[in-house]
């Protein structure tokens, strides 16, 4: 079974649909990116995967289960992390803060835990160093989340979304708004994601970006879905390629530009290869 | 001496009102002006038990702050769900409301209120104005240190989350409502203790004493001093508390002195007096390390 299904999910705001009829789905294990230009209706969609955004029509699965009409609390109860694009940090609490609260979500889901002291939580402790350690915020740690820059606070929206230990993570543009070097110190630190068996599922304006870390890549343009397909096929899709070049022409290069020691070729060989094993 | 006293005990139940408030306001980011609706709410229950049921002070305490609190869930959770601007102008309307009902409801005794409301005893020993301090100052520590306590808790964190950021709260899991209906019930429930001692102090109880102008003055208090800290709201509550009682001109002026300190601060230091980030709060901490740094040189 995979682990989200969505089915035919259809999203109209008075007379405009911003969303019609899509579907897809995500294996477990998978690393799933949804591009498109925009106004394509990728921002929607995942707001009606994570729960703040009713569709019209559809349904959305998680595990089988149809998470359709639960509250964004729920959904991400029931083990969806996301992270935003405009990055939204608890900003009067610390760095460490910010992921411990995610880590120790079992004691916020009843009352009378929560009034247990934080500092007695070992393991949440423990998951927020190794978060603090796997996206360098080390350094950051005792800041508040207010006084962090762009890049920092991008790093910190994943290390907050990891530390609920997600079965699915919804990464909303994480790349939008950032210079080259606030890009690949992310590249990495999402790439490392596949590693740790997680789920992702990647909206992403950035083409070059999401063609670079994903499995498998679901194509947008006016609400519908265009294309879906290995990122090779989708690089060469006329399709795609039209949608983009319809209002921005240089979308489809590699944005990015990958660092001198890191070749595109090999990295994106080796890429559709696990996706083969996985199809 | 004894009308220090007095002022004493006045200043402790504004201390209680203050951390209460501090608790929705503060920690959770809740605009709540009907505070003072609440503590009138404990005010008239301990008054009602101790005169028409012959509870004791003892007793009427714990009821009044369980009732209280238990008003708080249920206004609570009809009003918790708006959004900010929106939950102050309905705590406004709920303070206005709750004073009409003690004035015109015959239950609540009318505009003449309850009266005689007996002094607390303990054994045989009846209370005076000291005791009442006494009693007064214990609560206070109870509910600072209750405060402190819940400023290291994942509640406490939580609360924090939510004034921050309501939907970010919700995306890690928090169920937002449930918290913000929390801490309205231990705000209320607070101002609902605070009522009681209120009652057999003052062994009068009247609906204009907890008009919506109290309620105003106590968040101009909790702003005063600084929001979100339990420094703050003890600062704010014994300054403003006891300027109208030594300097007799500003009781004449309290409520447009209060406006007019409330716009200061918002304006210039809306971390409040003693608040994180706050003028003075920032020059004691730098004494502090200064004195810290010298002491670690010279060893």
């Amino acid at each position: 079974m995979p682990l989200l299904e969505v089915e035919g999910v259809t999203v109209r705001f008075r007379g405009l649909t911003a969303v019609e009829d899509v579907s897809f789905q995500v294996e477990e294990g998978e690393f799933v990116a949804i591009i498109g230009p925009n106004g394509a209706g990728k921002t929607t969609l995942f707001n009606v995967i994570a729960g703040s955004q009713r569709p019209s029509r559809g349904r959305v699965r998680l595990g089988g289960r149809i998470i359709t009409g639960l509250s964004p609390a729920e959904v991400s109860r029931l083990g969806v992390g996301r992270t935003f694009q405009i990055a939204r940090p608890f900003g009067s609490l610390t760095v460490r803060e910010n992921i411990l609260l995610a880590a120790g979500r079992e004691q916020l889901g009843r009352a009378w835990a929560s009034l247990r002291l934080r500092h007695h939580d070992r393991a949440a402790a423990r998951a927020t160093e190794l978060l603090l350690r796997r996206t360098g915020l080390e350094a950051v740690a005792e800041k508040r989340a207010s006084e962090l820059n762009v890049g920092e606070l991008r790093r910190l929206e994943i290390a907050r979304a990891m530390a609920g230990r997600p079965r699915l993570l919804l990464l909303d543009e994480p790349a939008a708004g950032l210079g080259v070097d606030g890009i690949l110190p992310l590249r990495g630190i999402i790439g490392d994601l596949r590693g740790q068996g997680v789920t992702v599922l990647l909206v992403e304006h950035h083409v070059g970006f999401a063609l670079s870390l994903a499995d498998r890549v679901v194509v947008l343009d006016q609400g519908r879905v265009i294309a879906v397909g290995l990122p090779d096929q989708i690089r060469r899709d006329p399709r795609v390629i039209r949608a983009y070049l319809g209002e921005e022409e240089q979308e489809l290069e590699p944005a990015p530009a990958p660092p001198a020691g890191e070749a595109p070729g090999p990295r994106e060989g080796g890429r559709a290869e696990g996706v083969g094993g996985l199809a | 001496m004894s009308y220090a006293v007095v002022v004493g005990v006045t200043v402790t139940i504004y201390c209680l009102l203050t951390l209460g408030l501090n608790v929705i306001a503060g920690y959770a980011g809740q605009p709540h002006l009907g505070q003072a609706a609440f503590f009138g709410l404990g005010a008239y229950v301990a008054a009602i038990l101790a005169t028409r049921y012959g509870l004791p002070f003892w007793l009427d305490l714990p009821a009044a702050l369980v009732l209280t609190g238990l008003v708080g869930v249920l206004l609570g959770a009809i009003s918790l769900r708006l959004r900010e601007d929106f939950l102050a102008i309905t705590t406004i309307g709920l303070n206005f409301v709750m004073v009409a009902i003690f004035q015109y409801v015959p239950f609540f005794g009318g505009a003449m209120g309850i009266t005689d409301v007996p002094l607390p005893s303990l054994g045989s020993y009846t209370f005076d104005n000291s005791a009442f301090l006494v009693v007064g100052l214990l609560m206070v520590c109870a509910v600072a240190l209750f405060s402190a306590y819940l400023e290291r808790t994942w509640f406490g964190a939580v609360l924090a989350a939510i004034k921050d950021d309501e939907v970010a709260a919700a995306a890690i899991g928090i169920s937002v409502p449930v918290y913000k209906i929390a801490a309205f019930a231990l705000g209320t429930a607070t101002a609902g203790a605070a009522g009681s001692l209120y009652a057999h102090f003052m062994s009068v109880v009247t609906p204009a004493s907890f008009s919506f102008s109290e309620s105003v003055v106590l968040l101009s208090m909790l702003v005063f001093g600084g929001l979100g800290t339990i420094r703050g709201a003890l600062l704010g509550a014994v300054v403003l508390g006891v300027m109208p009682e030594v300097f007799r001109f500003v009781s004449d002026y309290r409520m447009l002195l209060y406006g007019v300190l409330l716009l200061l601060m918002v304006r210039f230091q809306p971390a409040g007096l003693l608040g994180e980030g706050s003028w003075l709060h920032a020059l004691l901490r730098r004494r502090r390390l200064e004195r810290g740094g010298l002491g670690r040189a010279a060893a």
